[in-house]
This record gives structure tokens, C-alpha cells and sequence, in this order.
């Protein structure tokens, strides 16, 4: 259904277009709005907003928020039916979760483990929507407010953009840093970066040490949101151009297109663990980051 | 691919999202869960309870059952006994009522059969008399053969 009808466009084109965000921002001409080629959305710099991206990403939150409220607001100790079962097997999980790896007195982290994990496999799960679908619609719309349907651009799996996976880890990265300074202090913290893993009972050999486990332990603090957010959205971006290229095929021919089909179908069954395995990988590591923030008596 | 502002969106979003679900999500829900733990904990508690009480009741109901039984036993005892009391006053008074119905019917049998007999032998006297007075046909001096025809009749 896709590449036939983009046949004015070639497959790198149609590629291109797929993974390029409808971006508002600056436009050279010094007015705002979006962006009509990935040039100009690079050329906006930092002031610009992936519209479709966290569009998706505020909605697929909004519709975790409300299904889960919806329970919670009739949640009670009788039979659990329906909507409830499922929401209480996702809490209950996370919960064991959390109650394993952070054996910490915090009533926050559990909360925000069920945000990240429910909120992320949303996200990863808007990789199973036909590739062109809401990118089409999206094109319907766009054309019919006037705008060129080459420049309609609509990435709808929010896991596929560095920002929004980036974003989630430096919250996390802030927060492991507010903890571990609310947790052993200020001096505590900068010890456990300075004093660790070389040390010695000599002040003096202690001072030259000093730049040497830095330089050792702050990329490896730095390294905990970048591979963080890195990780899911490699996962995800790749997972979505294999989507993207199946639906190329489907363009080149009966029987490509029946190669296709068994490709698709193989590749989304596949995807449905990696949705839930980055969902349940980006969790758990928020909550080993939390953990570890706590620890004060670390032993290298 | 390039990095902007859509990271500070989705970093609001998220402390938005994840202060939403500390707040209005995970409390009742979890507060839910808990309060059915216990219930169920209560529930099985209850029904492991219940089952100490019927196995006591059951207890209870077997010794009370031999001790129904027992007196039960002791009470068709009494009455057995009671009984062969009462038949054996029965009889006695039946045996003396009989006694004494026999004996005056005895009494009255005599009587009857001393009357009889008194009237019999006045009857006799009569008869002998008057048999006397035909035989000899002629009539015997009353008072001068009272004395021999008393000792007649007295005979008879």
C-alpha cells in the first residue's frame, strides 16, 4: 500500500521522509512554523519542537494516566474485573520490581518505575501501527490545511527520537544526582567520585589520585543516561526502519510483496518482545540508577 | 535525529506524568491491593478457624452423644425397674382385691347357703309335720310332740 503510492519518490526518498520529524521552530525567514525539509528543521537549532514525536509521546502518557486513573478511582478490595486485572498485574509487577532492587525507604520511585515502564511500552508500541498509516492521515489533514504533502512529515513512535528517550534519562540523571547528594551530602558524593577506586592512606598519593578516579568515575556517571536513552532509542529506531524497508518491498512486485507480508508479520511478533523487554530494561535500570544513587558504603 | 527543545518537552511531560501517577494513581491502587491481601489473609484465617471449631463441635457432639447415650441407658433402667415395680404393686393389689372380692363372695355364698339351709329345715319341719300328721292321720299334740319333731328337724 505505500511504496506504490509514493511512486514519484524514490525508496531512499521515502526512507528520508519517514524518519524526519514534523518540526516547528524558526524558519530563516525569521517567522515560526514548521519546518519543509530536514534542513531547515536542522538549520532552527535548539528552539525547535519535534510536534509529532512529543505529540505522541504527551497523548501515549495522557492515555496511561486516565486508563490508570479510571481504576484508581474505583479501585477496592472486591473482585477485581476487567481493566482492573490488568492495571493491578502491571502495578503488582512493577512493585516487585521496584521492592527487589531498591530496598530504600522512597514512596516516589515505584510511581515513577510504573510511569517509565507503562509510558515506554506505550511508545514502543506504536512501532506496531502500520508504518504509513497515521503518517497518511497526518498527510489528509496537512493537505487540507494547505500545506505541501511532501513537507507533512509524522514520526508516530516517540522512542524513535534521541530527544524524547534522551529527555527521560536526564530526568533520571538529575534525579540520581539529587539523591545521591541528599543521600551522603554534597562531600559524600564528590568522595565516592574522588576516592574511588584508587586510594590510599598516604595523603599525598591520595591528592595524585584524585584526577586519576575521576577521570575514571565520571564517564561512568555520565555514561548512565546516555546509554540509557541511547539504548532505547537505538532498539526502537532500528526496529522502525526494518518496518519501514518491509513496507518498501511491499512495492516491488506481487511476489515481493508476499515476502513481505511473512516478513512483516515475522519481524512484529518479534517486535512485541522488544517492546516489552525496553519497556522492562528501561525500568529496572531507572531503578538500579536510584539504588545505586542510595548506597552510601560503596565498596569497589 | 537533531536535538532541540523537543528534550526539555518530554522532560516536563515526565516529571508531569510521573508526579500525576504518584499522586492520583498509584496510592489507591496499591492502598486497594493491600486492603484485599488482607482480606484474603483474614478470609483464609477464618476459614482455618472454622474448620478448628467444627472439628471441637464434632468433638463436642460425640461426647455429648455418648453421654445422651449413657443416660439415656440409665433412665430405660429406671424406668425397666419402675415398671416391674408398678406391675409387681399391680398384681399384688390385684391378688389382694381378688382376695377380697373371694372372700366376700365366700361370706355371701355362706350366708346364702346357711339361709337356704334354715329355710330348708323350717321347710322340712313343715313337710315332716304335715307328712306325720298323714301318716297317722290323726294330728299329733303340738306341744306334746314339739320337742320330738325339733330333734327331727334338727337332724335334717
Amino acid at each position: 500500500m505505500s511504496a506504490a503510492e509514493h511512486e514519484a519518490i524514490t525508496s531512499s526518498e521515502y526512507i528520508k521522509h519517514h524518519l524526519t520529524n514534523l518540526t516547528y521552530g524558526q524558519l530563516p525567514d525569521g517567522t515560526w512554523g514548521f519546518a519543509h525539509n530536514s534542513a531547515e528543521a536542522a538549520q532552527m537549532g535548539f528552539w525547535a519542537f519535534h510536534v509529532d514525536t512529543l505529540g505522541w509521546s504527551v497523548i501515549l502518557a495522557a492515555v496511561f494516566f486516565f486508563l490508570f486513573r479510571s481504576v484508581a478511582k474505583k479501585a477496592n478490595s472486591d473482585v477485581p474485573t476487567g481493566l482492573q486485572n490488568v492495571v493491578e498485574a502491571a502495578i503488582e509487577f512493577v512493585d516487585g520490581n521496584v521492592k527487589s532492587m531498591f530496598p530504600y525507604k522512597n514512596a516516589m520511585i515505584a510511581p515513577m518505575a510504573l510511569t517509565v515502564f507503562v509510558w515506554v511500552f506505550f511508545m514502543n508500541a506504536m512501532d506496531l501501527i502500520a508504518v504509513d498509516l497515521l503518517p497518511e492521515i497526518a498527510k489528509l489533514i496537512g493537505v487540507s490545511l494547505g500545506a505541501d504533502p511532501h513537507a507533512v512529515f509524522f514520526k508516530v513512535v516517540p522512542s524513535t527520537d534521541p530527544n524524547i528517550t534522551l529527555g527521560m534519562a536526564l530526568c533520571i540523571f538529575i534525579l540520581i544526582l539529587w539523591f545521591s547528594i541528599t543521600q551522603k551530602g554534597l562531600l559524600g558524593f564528590l568522595k565516592e567520585l574522588t576516592l574511588h577506586p584508587f586510594s590510599s592512606s598516604n595523603p599525598i598519593v591520595q591528592t595524585l589520585f584524585i584526577p586519576v578516579n575521576l577521570v575514571l568515575e565520571l564517564p561512568g556517571l555520565i555514561a548512565k543516561p546516555v546509554s540509557l536513552g541511547l539504548r532505547l532509542f537505538g532498539n526502537l529506531y532500528a526496529g522502525e526502519i526494518i518496518f519501514i524497508l518491509v513496507a518498501i518491498l511491499y512495492g516491488a512486485g506481487i511476489v515481493f510483496a508476499g515476502v513481505a507480508g511473512v516478513i512483516q508479520i515475522i519481524w512484529a511478533l518479534f517486535h512485541i518482545l522488544i517492546i516489552f523487554l525496553q519497556a522492562l530494561i528501561f525500568m529496572s535500570l531507572t531503578i538500579v540508577y536510584m539504588s545505586m544513587a542510595y548506597q552510601t558504603d560503596e565498596q569497589h | 535525529m537533531n536535538l532541540n527543545a523537543t528534550l526539555i518537552g518530554q522532560m516536563v511531560a515526565f516529571v508531569i506524568f510521573i508526579y500525576l501517577t504518584y499522586r492520583f494513581v498509584w496510592p489507591p491502587i496499591v492502598a486497594a491491593m493491600a486492603e484485599r491481601t488482607k482480606r484474603i489473609a483474614d478470609g483464609l484465617q477464618a476459614a482455618d478457624k472454622a474448620e478448628k471449631d467444627l472439628e471441637l463441635a464434632k468433638q463436642k457432639v460425640v461426647e455429648q452423644l455418648t453421654s445422651a447415650k449413657k443416660e439415656a441407658a440409665a433412665i430405660i433402667d429406671q424406668a425397666n425397674k419402675r415398671a416391674i415395680e408398678i406391675v409387681e404393686e399391680a398384681k399384688e393389689k390385684a391378688r389382694l382385691e381378688a382376695d377380697r372380692v373371694k372372700a366376700a363372695a365366700q361370706a355371701e355364698i355362706d350366708q346364702a347357703t346357711s339361709r337356704a339351709r334354715e329355710e330348708l329345715r323350717a321347710k322340712v319341719v313343715t313337710l315332716a309335720l304335715a307328712g306325720a300328721e298323714k301318716i297317722l292321720e290323726s294330728s299329733i299334740d303340738q306341744n306334746a310332740h314339739n320337742e320330738l319333731v325339733n330333734k327331727l328337724a334338727a337332724q335334717l
